[in-house]
């Protein structure tokens, strides 16, 4: 991989020898994917909960805290994914204090390093959107498939150490979805329905996701009938990438890199697979199977916009949880659902709102231990294809069916 | 079985390494699929479910699902609670930063299915300084 004069200075150390682990780094991933050279980003976005991390993690990054300013400091915008805990509210979830004191410590690190506790996996709602065209280096599958097919900016999937390096040299290796040709589609979809609700959305995103199953194909989705909006494309987009690890999609005449079909495809389309309601109804029906209580009702994965948590406080009106409720919001959402009165509605029928967490990202196997949670219901198909390995049963349903469940314990 | 088999990869990282193969054609990501302190499969879909994977050089079809592995090989490593290796068809970035951040070996790319072509128990032995990489099968599957 070739280095400009730049690179090769951090290499050497002679930018100190923060980014110097971060430029070897780098280097070995775009050897081992024949990246050309490098290519500047404007942004960072960091993947770091305190159960990824572990102990040993959050020492690393004290490891860089601890050089000189100069040395430590990132060199672009560089934000943060949802934390391991929402802090004013981990006692209520039975979180332990060497968890809360982990975080403590990340965070803490995280700061003397010059970056930004955002705490969003909705950045692209909430932040800075990036541009068509803009190379980023963003740190969560959810926030890299949305910014490559609805914004048409270009990132891979980066890994927490990878974001970390990327913002301390300011670049990142030309390779995947930074290159015109990775950028095509590989995949035709033919849609023979529109989803209407959000875990609809999300049933169909694991579908696309499941079919192509693969970081390099890139679905093209045709067929729909009414533009999406943002929230739906965020669910499709989250859950695509959780269930295929796929970074990408085209939806032709709305997605901006594709206006017409034939500018998804490089030549002639590939053979259709066609998809409908039932190969969504099927999805949902694998995880409903024995399922009719619940432990717990949770709203994440991703981070809720105002206007799904508006959604929620309607449902919730007059209505009283009997099992817990979690909805989770980013810290930028969050001020706008207090001043808004949205937190004390949901709080008032029982639910909790939590700031700048997710789920899933929050310790969840020591959550269901310390809570007796089991069966779990959401909306989110990204949360539902997550759980399994945490040892819950986890049943996929609307925000209403969701909402009744919490109310009644029992699944309709 | 076939002892003596040697695939070459298009891409590989980390060290020479030796040990007994757990296989299977799933997918993987250590979020989705693991309970990491135990260091066993715990993904009731997953073909390895309940079977450990300490020590042993992972042969699976692809990497999957979100960007935490890349902080959870680090982790896992520093306990010990570890693969010896990881070697798939198909990688997506996440699998490399993860085991190029962890130092572990990793290897990916064959002409052949190659969770297919290593028995699972087999004794393989991975030489990513090879040009080209090389996966090789020195002995049949453990028994017991």
């Amino acid at each position: 991989m070739m280095l400009n004069d730049e690179a090769e200075a951090m290499v050497r150390g002679a930018m100190g020898p923060a980014r110097q682990w971060a430029m070897q780094h780098q280097q070995r991933v775009g050897q081992y994917f024949g990246a050309a050279d490098l290519v500047r980003v404007g942004q960072a976005h960091i993947m770091a909960d305190t159960e990824s991390l572990g102990d040993p993690g959050v020492a690393f990054l004290e490891h860089l805290a601890a050089m000189p300013e100069a040395a430590r400091r990132v060199r672009v915008p560089t934000i943060t994914d949802p934390r391991g805990t929402d802090f004013a509210a981990a006692q209520r979830l039975k979180q332990q204090d060497g968890v809360v004191a982990l975080e403590r410590r990340a965070v803490a690190a995280f700061e003397a390093l010059g970056i930004l506790m955002t705490n969003t996996c909705v950045n692209y709602q909430t932040i800075m959107p990036p541009v068509k065209g803009e190379h980023v280096a963003y740190g969560d599958t959810g926030v890299v498939i949305y910014c490559n097919s609805v914004l048409g900016a270009r990132s891979n999937f980066e890994g927490g150490p990878s974001a970390l390096a990327a913002g301390l040299t300011g670049f990142t290796p030309r390779y995947g979805f930074h290159l015109d040709a990775q950028r095509r589609g590989s995949l035709l979809v033919e849609l023979s329905w529109t989803p209407a609700a959000l875990h609809e959305w999300g049933a169909l995103g694991g579908v696309v996701g499941r079919l192509a199953g693969d970081y390099w194909r890139v679905p093209v989705v045709t067929g729909l009938d009414r533009v999406p909006g943002s929230d739906e494309l965020k669910h499709f987009g989250a859950a695509m990438a959780s269930f295929g690890s796929v970074a990408m999609f085209h939806i032709p005449g709305i997605t901006p890199e594709a206006p017409r079909l034939a500018d998804a495809f490089e030549g002639t389309p590939p053979a259709p697979t066609r998809v409908g309601r039932s190969e969504v109804e099927a999805l949902l029906a694998s995880y409903a199977q024995d399922v009719d209580t619940v432990d717990v009702v949770v709203f994440s994965a991703p981070q809720l916009s105002l206007i799904e948590l508006r959604a929620l406080a309607l449902l919730l009106e007059g209505r009283r949880a009997v099992v817990p409720l979690l909805a989770v919001t980013s810290p930028q959402v969050k001020p706008d659902a207090d001043r808004m009165g949205l937190t004390a509605r949901i709080e008032a029928a029982g639910g909790m709102l939590l700031q700048g967490m997710c789920f899933y990202q929050s310790y969840a196997r020591e959550l269901a231990e310390a809570n007796g949670w089991h069966r779990l219901a959401t909306n989110s198909a990204k949360l539902t294809n997550i759980l399994g390995g945490y040892g819950y049963r986890p049943v996929l349903l609307s925000m209403e069916a969701c909402v009744a469940a919490a109310c009644s314990g029992r699944v309709a | 079985m076939r002892a003596g088999g040697e695939f070459a990869a298009t891409a590989a990282l980390g060290d020479k390494v030796r040990g007994h193969a757990l296989v299977a054609t799933d997918g993987f990501s250590a979020r989705y699929d693991l309970d990491r302190i135990a260091g066993t499969f715990s993904r009731p879909e997953h073909r390895l479910f309940g079977r450990s994977y300490i020590g042993r050089i992972l042969v699976l079809d692809r990497a999957k699902g979100g960007v935490a592995t890349a902080w959870m090989l680090h982790e896992m490593a520093s306990r010990g609670v570890m693969p010896a290796a990881l070697v798939f068809n198909t990688v997506n970035p996440i699998m490399v930063q993860g085991a190029a951040f962890a130092g572990t070996t990793l290897m990916s790319g064959f002409a052949v299915d190659i969770t297919q072509a290593v028995p699972d128990g087999a004794l393989v032995e991975l030489d990513p300084t090879a040009v080209p990489p090389v996966l090789r099968i020195l002995d049949g599957p453990q028994k017991g």
